[in-house]
């Protein structure tokens, strides 16, 4: 177990425990791993002074001694608590990181969903999947990338459709304080079908630290559901990309729920590279306290016919803070684009904070986009209303604000998924 | 019941109410009309505790207690009641768990047990037969989408299921069509006891052909400047408000 102090100890320790942690891999895992490192060497962890990261700064939580292992204790019965019992269906488990069969539940047919750890793979397909088809490669990425070694491969085959939702609870788990860089790799093939939703969770008082990245590839006439679901939780930092690929006619439909964690980073890059594809991509966060919710989206427009859809809506108490910056790319070729985006938060507060930015390149002339963002207090009308009916102001501030974010659970399909969000975000609102 | 003395009331700087008196007894219905921008649906608001009014002087009491001091919601849980001339859409918030809510908070107020999921059905269904409100209405978010005349049906309906002790019916005429006309004003008669009163903000006599006033009151200018029976609504519809407003040359 590493021991360390600051920012350049940090990279040294990170450096140390990918050298252990690659004594075993194959040759070509290694050469993607240690290329990776070096750019995250070169790039260092990310400042404000990065225009990417403007607003949002890790850099005090990175000064404190991690854990890099993936070493933990954690028991069934601890686990048992952080799973929901609501959501039934292929239960993945991943622990610092580490994908952990024995606490996972698979009910599909392995000709359905292959569920396999990273270093069983053939190079090509390491190669394809891994770094090729970066929309961004920065600092977190890189240093995500340089741990894949431990990725966990979900692979659904050509016209296969996953009957039961997969959950992935991604568990942060330790005595002491932890930075892990949990890497996911969906595959869905030709004509296939999956709902994923990954859960994000921690165990114990311990600031932990992910940097998760997931990539899910759509071939042809490929339908993914993904959702993210992060609940409120203490001294939880979080940087995450889900990148997106598609292939043509290919559809996906992604929703963030961020109910809290101390610094919260999502990033969500759309790479629209065929004709034909569908992508809309949901995100609702709620903030309290010092808590800060940044949602970065990237949706690259690089051929014709292609459609998204973007709404990202934000309720931010006490002294929150969130950021939302959406960049659309319809590239040259990518006529007959349809690009929408719209980001509102309602701010509870007066110290509570929004920064939001859209950002539109548009280099094809056919096209049909639009954007819009607005940040704001609850109108006076419909409180009124309501209190003159005799809602305390308390209960019909819930009713406005839970009305004002269930625009997102609504479009949740995976009903008991649903529920579950009903329920968390009541309980969430009620604590702030 | 209520007894506004000299009420004076501003927004934003500009003086509206300029000095309003007026008395309501248990079993009353009080007409307020006179022409727009005259200050009706402000005195509405002020009664019902809108915070933009701001009360510059006089004094409203309400079954013997300080009206002014109270929150809307204590206002409502006393028994105010004011149906909107423009009913607010609040897309997201369905009208049945909003008013469950709120008869719970009225019930709660008054030292009431919570109503059960059973008696809350029977009372939705017994209360929008009675202002022959489409049901379906009521599953969908409040208001939002909903017709002029639908908006109007849904606040006398929501009115009929919390029984208050005064309601400040605010224009609810207009947008109605003749039957929808009809049918409200027969709710607010069957909703009508002894224990009870109205006040009815109209333009039109022909509201008061079903709901028949006691009293008819012409608001002018922020003040009301003549009072009188029924008779005075007649009065109006024929001769309009000139002679209301320049009494000399009357
Ligand atoms: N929020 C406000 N800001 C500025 N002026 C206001 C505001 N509310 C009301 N007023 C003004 O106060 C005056 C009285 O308005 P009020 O709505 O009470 O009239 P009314 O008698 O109900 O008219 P109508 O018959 O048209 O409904 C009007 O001149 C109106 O423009
Ligand atoms: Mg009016």
């Amino acid at each position: 177990m590493e021991s360390l102090v600051g920012n350049i100890d940090l990279k040294e320790s990170l450096k140390q425990h990918l050298e252990q942690q690659l004594s075993n891999a194959s040759s070509y895992l290694k050469e993607i791993s240690i290329n990776s490192f070096d750019k995250f060497e070169k790039l260092g962890f990310p400042t404000i002074k990065n225009e990417d990261w403007k607003y949002t700064n890790f850099s005090t939580v990175l000064k404190n001694n991690f854990q890099l292992s993936n070493e933990n204790s954690l028991t069934y019965e601890q686990l048992s608590k952080l799973l929901f019992s609501k959501l039934q269906g292929n239960i993945l488990v991943v622990v610092n990181g580490i994908y952990r069969p024995e606490f996972s539940t698979i009910l599909e047919k392995e000709n359905t969903l292959q569920v396999r750890k990273i270093n069983n793979l053939s190079k090509e397909f390491i190669e394809q999947h891994l770094s090729k088809t970066l929309a961004v490669s920065d600092a977190m990425t890189s240093l995500n990338t340089a741990f894949a070694s431990q990725a966990l491969i979900l692979q659904i085959p050509k016209g296969k459709v996953v009957e039961h939702p997969v959950y992935l609870y991604f568990i942060a788990s330790s005595d002491s304080n932890i930075f892990f860089h949990p890497r996911t790799i969906v595959v869905a093939e030709e004509n296939s079908q999956i709902k994923l939703a990954e859960i994000h969770q921690k165990q114990g008082n311990h600031i932990s630290f992910s940097n998760a990245f997931t990539d899910i590839y759509l071939d042809k006439d490929a339908n993914v559901e993904y959702y993210k679901i992060q609940p409120d939780q203490e001294e939880h930092y979080h940087v995450g990309t889900t990148q997106v690929v598609h292939k043509e006619k290919s559809c996906f439909c992604g929703t963030t729920i961020t109910l809290g964690g101390t610094i919260v980073r999502n990033n969500m890059n759309l790479i629209l590279n065929s004709n034909h594809c569908d992508s809309t991509i949901n995100g609702l966060y709620v903030g309290n306290n010092n808590q800060h919710i940044d949602n970065h989206s990237l949706v690259d427009h690089a051929m014709p016919n292609c459609l998204s859809n973007e709404l990202y809506k934000g309720v931010l108490n006490g002294k929150s803070t969130g950021v939302f910056n959406g960049k659309i790319f319809v590239r040259q070729d990518a006529q007959k684009t349809n690009a929408f985006q719209s980001n509102k938060t309602i701010l509870l507060s007066k110290d509570a904070t929004m920064n939001t930015k859209p950002q539109l390149e548009i280099f094809a002339d056919d096209v049909k986009c639009s954007h819009g963002a607005t940040i704001g207090q609850l109108d006076d009308e419909p409180m009124f209303y309501l209190r003159s009916r005799g809602l305390s102001e308390s209960s019909a501030r819930m009713m406005l604000v839970s009305a004002f974010a269930q625009d997102i659970i609504e479009h949740i399909k995976l009903e008991p998924l649903k529920e579950l969000m009903v329920t968390m975000l009541e309980e969430t609102l009620i604590q702030n | 019941m209520l007894k506004i003395n000299n009420l004076h009331a501003k927004v934003e700087s500009k003086d509206i109410l300029k000095g309003i008196n007026l008395e309501v007894n248990p079993g009353e219905v009080h007409a307020i009309m006179g022409p727009n921008g005259s200050g009706k649906s402000t005195l509405a608001s002020v009664l019902a505790g809108r915070a933009d009014y701001e009360v510059t002087e006089g004094s409203v009491e309400f079954m013997g207690k300080e009206l002014l001091e109270m929150s809307p919601e204590d206002r409502a849980r006393e028994g105010i009641f004011l149906a909107f001339q423009y009913p607010v859409e609040i897309p997201g918030v369905s009208t049945t768990n909003f008013l469950k809510t709120a008869l719970n908070e009225v019930r709660k107020y008054r030292g009431q047990d919570p109503i059960d999921a059973v008696s809350f059905l029977n009372l939705v269904k017994e209360k929008s037969k009675l202002v022959e409100i489409d049901p379906s209405l009521l599953k969908r978010s409040l208001n939002e989408g909903f017709s002029g005349g639908e908006k109007k049906r849904n606040e006398v309906f929501q009115m009929a299921m919390l029984e208050p002790k005064l309601a400040l019916l605010d224009e609810t005429d207009s947008g109605l069509d003749i039957d929808a006309l009809r049918i409200v004003a027969n709710g607010v008669n069957k909703l009508k006891n002894k224990d009870n009163a109205v006040i009815v903000v109209t333009h039109y006599q022909r509201l008061l052909d079903y709901i028949v006033p006691d009293f008819v009151h012409v608001l002018y200018n922020g003040k009301i400047v003549k009072s009188g029976t029924k008779e005075l609504a007649l009065e109006l519809e024929e001769k309009g408000y000139d002679w209301i407003k320049n009494p000399v040359s009357a």
